[in-house]
């Protein structure tokens, strides 16, 4: 709190670049067809620079809070209407940030290792394919289906339940042995959810076997519809370009939702419990902390997340197969956790933006780059995903094992201590 | 299905089964015996098991084929070799992501992970070497290699010479290691460490280069199960050691970690009903449930025995270290 005379300034400056980025940003869109697809890239890093300096920097709320919304809201969305792709890898990243925080309940506060994290995610996003395609109708008689895609936000709360159900079922007599055997079940489970979505086409048509579900887009019955044709009437802006929009605006407003649900769990007494544990089996459970119960709602709570974001996936993505969910997919999100530091909600957040990003947008120009230079196509950076994600776990672990932005808890101090101030939650 | 027909498929079923279960048996080894040293689940050794299998398969196809010898030496020779490399690949994975994280005495999960990641990375280099757009090494079958397809009549069942290999080579390996881990020093030693570290090295064990040498053993075992499998169904391929891995940690788990005897015992039983529940539920549904559900079998075998019987079949209860 020394540098308090330098406050205002860089809150200004921060102030003043989101402003400048939205004009920037405003302008484009009325220039839409003079701007080359590459001016686009800088506009969209300037954005990231003000996200980075709103959150490493040392300003008012007031002005964290502008930047924020103003480069989320504001300035992805007017990027979007140049160029759709920055807004879909913005999407992306908003289903798995949210996801890993998902992951970072079980594996960063709990300490469990969930391997088949991608399991929960496919129940999910199975879920509502069924239901809000036609899929439903190869065995639900009565032609009923697709369902109204607003129903989505009914099959959210859903989805939360049964992947929380599903989880528990499973966690319950894996929990009460050993920690280390969870992460071979989780394995397992993924690889018999990935069998059962690959099989269930006989002997009654379920999951449509590996040739996957697909929701066929609908402007009148999609999720949002009822905003997103008026205004895309409104504005002239076509309609799946305003709806992406919407359904960034959506994906964001959940992110954010998980973002101050996690929070409050971090600090509130089962977070507490999960440290004590993740740190101290013995101990935590010396301390009165029952163990099985305090891994199960871990475990129930991330499986709840992946659920629900699976039928957002769904709903987004508007096609899912069997290969959405192997176990690649588990351990891409593991690395997204691992990455930005485990138990640490901003760098979850940023390790999602990181490896989606790296994903959508790096490794994709990269190979563009080896087909310009005729390099054999086995050199190809896109198909060797897998060996990134092991790169990032092996060397995050043996040189970063707190992730890129570590976790921090606040020490209980003595002086808090007695003036009751942590006595307030521990009761 | 009529009784004849299930009686009629019975003998067949129960040799492969019990040749699945002991290549199962020789990479559950792997997973016990690092696991009784180290308290550690190894998730690498999967794709040391496919390692070993794609370097016995090139080595056949590309220098000993050629050389017109006798099959079943040329046989011998690739097991030797990928036995060697799948041990020093695992002694240099020890090093490399495992090692720095024990010395500076890491909570659980970071080796966890950082063993996840390698064998993540051995996937994708082994697909880089191999080229991703054909990564799959067919075993050679041409010529003289048509020996491993003949059968063997026995009356009640014909076996081929692909099973009686699996049989006997598991059986010398099995044969030496119960050898070598109870009626010699190095294997006392490794007893000793697997049950006290620190009280080992104050008898005058070099507990680290026990550590090294347990995963020696662990990788060749591994890389031996590998070429023996890739024998059995024919191809070698860098994705190839996901399932088996996972089902001989199964059959470590069925036949309680840490043990050897159970590893063996756990690899057998999980070999034998995986290959019965994918002959008969596809038989006994007429086909509506498909032979992939035996890898939901194995699965379901594998929390069912954790609900029931945690320790294993062989294995002790033991309480957590404090």
């Amino acid at each position: 709190m020394k540098h308090t005379a330098s406050l205002p300034d860089r809150s200004m400056l921060l102030i003043a670049s989101t402003i400048i980025s939205g004009i920037i940003a405003y302008v484009m869109i009325l220039q839409k067809n003079n701007i080359e697809s590459y001016f686009v890239t800088p506009v969209v890093m300037f954005f990231c620079f003000n996200l980075y300096f709103a959150s490493a920097w040392n300003v008012s709320r007031v002005a964290k809070i502008v930047a924020f919304v103003g480069v989320l809201f504001i300035g992805i969305p007017m990027i979007g209407f140049t160029n759709s792709l920055y807004l879909q890898v913005a999407v992306t990243i908003c289903i798995f940030a949210a996801m890993s925080l998902g992951l970072n309940v079980v594996v960063g506060f709990a300490g469990l290792l969930d391997l088949g994290y991608a399991a929960f995610f496919a129940v999910g996003a199975y879920l509502w394919a069924i239901f809000g395609g036609t899929q439903a109708n190869e065995f639900i008689a009565g032609n009923l289906f697709p369902l109204n895609g607003n129903l989505v936000f009914i099959f959210i709360p859903i989805a939360l339940f049964v992947a929380a159900g599903v989880g528990a079922l499973l966690g319950l007599p894996v929990l009460k042995v050993k920690g280390d055997y969870l992460a071979i079940i989780t394995l397992g489970l993924g690889e018999v959810i990935r069998v059962l979505a690959n099989n269930l086409n006989k002997p009654i048509n379920i999951t449509n076997g590996s040739q996957g579900v697909r929701i066929a887009p609908n402007p009148e019955t999609s999720p949002l519809a009822f905003i997103t044709v008026p205004l895309s009437e409104a504005t002239g802006i076509p309609f799946f370009q305003m709806q992406l929009t919407m359904y960034y605006v959506l994906v964001l407003l959940v992110v954010l939702a998980v973002v101050i649900f996690t929070s409050r769990l971090d600090n509130s007494r089962i977070g507490r419990a999960w440290v004590a544990m993740r740190e101290d089996e013995v101990a935590a459970q010396a301390m009165g902390i029952p163990l099985v119960r305090t891994k199960l709602i871990a475990f129930a709570t991330g499986a709840s997340f992946a659920g629900a974001m699976g039928v957002l996936y769904a709903a987004v993505i508007g096609f899912i197969n069997p290969n959405d969910f192997n176990f690649e997919r588990s351990t891409q999100i593991l690395a997204m956790v691992v990455l930005g530091g485990l138990g640490s909600i901003p760098g979850v957040i940023f390790g999602a933006a990181i490896v989606v990003s790296l994903n959508q947008l790096v490794l994709v120009e990269i190979s563009r780059v080896i087909g310009l230079l005729n390099l054999p196509p086995r050199f190809d950076p896109t198909q060797y995903q897998q060996l990134i994600y092991g790169v990032i776990l092996i060397s995050m672990m043996i040189v970063r094992p707190k992730g890129l932005i570590p976790a921090k808890r606040n020490p209980a101090k003595l002086e808090n201590l007695e003036h009751g101030e942590l006595a307030k939650g521990v009761k | 299905m009529s009784a004849e027909l299930f009686f009629g498929l019975l003998p067949i079923t129960v040799v492969d089964g019990l040749s699945i279960g002991l290549m199962y048996a020789m990479i559950a080894l792997g997973y016990t015996m690092v696991y009784g040293v180290l308290e550690f689940i190894n998730f690498a050794h999967s794709e040391i098991f496919m390692v070993g299998a794609v370097v016995g398969v090139e080595l056949l196809v590309n220098l000993l084929v050629p050389t017109g010898l006798h099959p079943l030496f040329q046989l011998v020779i690739a097991i030797v070799v990928a036995a060697a490399v799948a041990g020093a690949l695992a002694v240099a994975i020890e090093r490399v992501a495992y090692r720095p994280l024990r010395v500076r005495n890491a909570p659980k999960l970071v080796p966890l992970i950082s063993a996840i990641g390698m064998s993540l990375l051995l996937i994708d280099v082994m697909r880089l070497i191999l080229n991703p757009a054909n990564p799959n090494r067919p075993f050679p079958t041409a010529g003289s290699y048509d020996f491993f397809s003949q059968q063997l009549d026995l009356g009640f069942v014909a076996i081929n010479f692909k099973t009686i290999t699996v049989f006997v080579v598991v059986m010398l390996m099995l044969a030496g290691l119960v050898y070598l881990v109870n009626y010699t020093n190095l294997g006392r030693a490794i007893r000793a460490v697997a049950q006290d570290q620190s009280t080992s090295s104050l008898m005058g064990i070099n507990v680290s280069n026990i550590i090294v040498l347990t995963f020696f053993i662990g990788g060749a075992l591994g890389g031996v199960a590998g070429v023996l499998y890739a024998l059995k169904y024919g191809v070698a391929s860098p994705v190839m050691g996901f399932i088996p891995g996972l089902k001989a940690f199964t059959a470590a788990v069925l036949g309680g970690i840490g043990s050897i005897p159970g590893a063996v015992v756990g690899g057998l039983i999980l070999g034998l009903l995986e290959t019965l529940a994918g002959t008969y539920l596809p038989l006994m549904t007429q086909d509506q449930i498909g032979t992939e559900y035996k890898d939901i079998v194995a699965f379901g075998l594998l929390i069912a025995i954790l609900i029931f019987k945690p320790a294993g079949l062989l294995g002790k209860a033991v309480a957590e270290k404090v």
